[in-house]
């Protein structure tokens, strides 16, 4: 087969777009359900992301007064284009993109895609509150960024080399542990939930930074949110759950291992309230520079 | 009716976004918003979400008596729902002024004057669960392309 074609198939397909999104879908309506079910509610149907979805679809797109169209339309496509091409790098089972030698830098660099665009949404709608809900994401991912990068840098460094496929296939030890860990720390703030939803506050700044978008390209927004999810998930257990030599068992590890960490964030999330930017930022900089620190350590110790 | 638009209408119905709107309210009608997102009424099972910007609402609840100064306010908000969007008035107040009816500062007119209204919930204030009923009612007109907002769009590129 043809590279350009198995890049597109990787990028449409699987585990692309029209993979994606389903399993996106399900994983938001897993964490929505939880919190219902945790909270003694019933939660809502099955369909309920895909409902949402296909209605924001079909409204009407309200662009403010004085804002850029092409800029205010363009950030949730690239939001969206930048999530998946990311997805498609990572070496699920049967993912047809060959790997490529420093693929765990362009990963890298296309996670942050989507923060970018969230924080210029905000800043371009010329709302107050999308404005603070932009310098708060901003601020965030300085906060939130340095234990999720070292636990990638680390297992690198331990597998000695930026490919992703050598990180997934990298001897299982005490370095995978403490990066996991690491990782894990980073996760809720990463995913926007609850000690660290401080941009999308709905209570103190009305909504995210995405408060002034409606229709088509708000449903864009949520559509790489929910990509977004299966791509941390997913990199999760494709870095840090050791591999079988079988596919398919590989598959089901993975998709259990994501919907096992879902469940962890979620359970997290709904025990805890809201904290504010700076201490939010000096969990982050204390506990997550220690275990960055630890983490390194092993991987030079060894 | 092709299918994906089939399957939007159904969307509208099963998805109502709702933004409140206290108009001059003595607060009465919108705490009884409040329970409708608790467990004891859960309007999540119906994909009830509460948004605090207009811009994200298929439903706007209008509450409370309207006054001259909130008029403007209104008109500024509906305008700024996305279509197709419904309106759903809460309580006596925006029907009629209520108890208010003829002060000075009350505009003692229906809110049918001012937006066009889909469904009226009564009651002083209205109970939870006719509230909840509202905006089911509201959810199936959106679904059927019978609120007056689409009516009117739908006429008017008729003629
Ligand atoms: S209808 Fe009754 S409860 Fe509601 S705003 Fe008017 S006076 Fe208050």
């Amino acid at each position: 087969m043809n590279t350009v074609w198995s890049y597109l198939i990787a990028f449409a397909v699987w585990p692309g777009l029209l993979f994606a999104a389903p399993l996106g879908w399900l994983e938001l309506w897993f964490m929505r359900k939880l919190v219902a079910r945790l909270q003694g509610r019933r939660g809502p149907p099955f369909f309920q992301p895909f409902f949402d979805f296909m209605k924001l679809l079909g409204k009407q797109t309200v662009i403010p007064r004085g804002v850029s169209r092409g800029i205010f339309l363009a950030l949730p496509l690239v939001s969206v284009g930048a999530v998946t091409a990311a997805l498609a790098i990572v070496p699920l089972p049967g993912n047809p993109v060959p790997s490529l030698p420093g693929d765990v830098v362009l990963l890298l660099y296309l996670m942050e895609v989507p923060v970018l665009c969230e924080v210029l949404a905000g800043y371009v709608s010329r709302s107050i509150y999308g404005q603070v809900a932009a310098m708060r994401e901003a601020l965030l991912s300085l906060a939130y960024n340095l234990p999720f990068l070292v636990a990638i840098i680390a297992m690198a460094q331990e597998a000695g080399s930026f490919r992703m496929s050598a990180l997934q296939a990298a001897p299982y030890g005490i370095v995978h542990l403490l990066a996991g860990v690491t990782f894990l720390l980073a996760l809720p703030a990463r995913m926007k939930l609850n000690p660290f939803s401080i941009a999308n506050a709905e209570h103190e700044i009305v909504a995210d930074s995405h408060i002034e978008y409606s229709g088509p390209p708000l449903a864009l927004f949520k559509l790489s949110h929910a990509v977004e999810l299966v791509l941390l998930t997913e990199l999760f257990a494709v870095v840090f759950i050791p591999a079988t030599p079988w596919p398919l068992v590989n598959l089901l590890v993975y998709l259990a291992a994501g919907i096992l960490v879902l469940g962890g964030v979620t359970l997290l999330a709904t025990a805890t309230a809201r904290l504010r930017l700076a201490q939010a930022f000096r969990f982050y900089w204390v506990w997550g520079g220690i275990a960055s620190a630890v983490t390194m350590a092993a991987t030079l110790v060894r | 009716m092709n299918l994906i638009e089939r399957v939007v209408a159904i969307s509208r119905r099963r998805s109502p976004w709702i933004c409140r709107l206290n108009a001059g309210s003595c607060n009465g009608c919108d705490i009884e918003i409040t329970p409708l997102l608790s467990p004891r009424y859960d309007a999540e099972q119906l994909g009830v979400e509460l948004h605090g910007t207009p811009k994200h609402a298929d439903i706007v609840l209008i509450s409370g008596t309207l006054t001259l100064r909130s008029r403007e306010a209104i008109l500024d908000i509906y305008a700024q729902v996305p279509n197709p969007k419904a309106v759903v008035a809460l309580g006596s107040c925006p029907a009629s002024g209520n108890v208010f009816a003829g002060s000075p500062l009350v505009l003692s007119e229906s809110l049918d004057s001012v937006v066009p209204v889909d469904v009226w919930v009564p009651g002083c204030p209205p109970r939870p669960q006719a509230i909840l009923d509202g905006i089911a009612r509201a959810a199936r007109l959106l679904e059927d392309g019978a609120t007056k907002s689409q009516l009117q769009n739908w006429q008017g590129r008729l003629s």
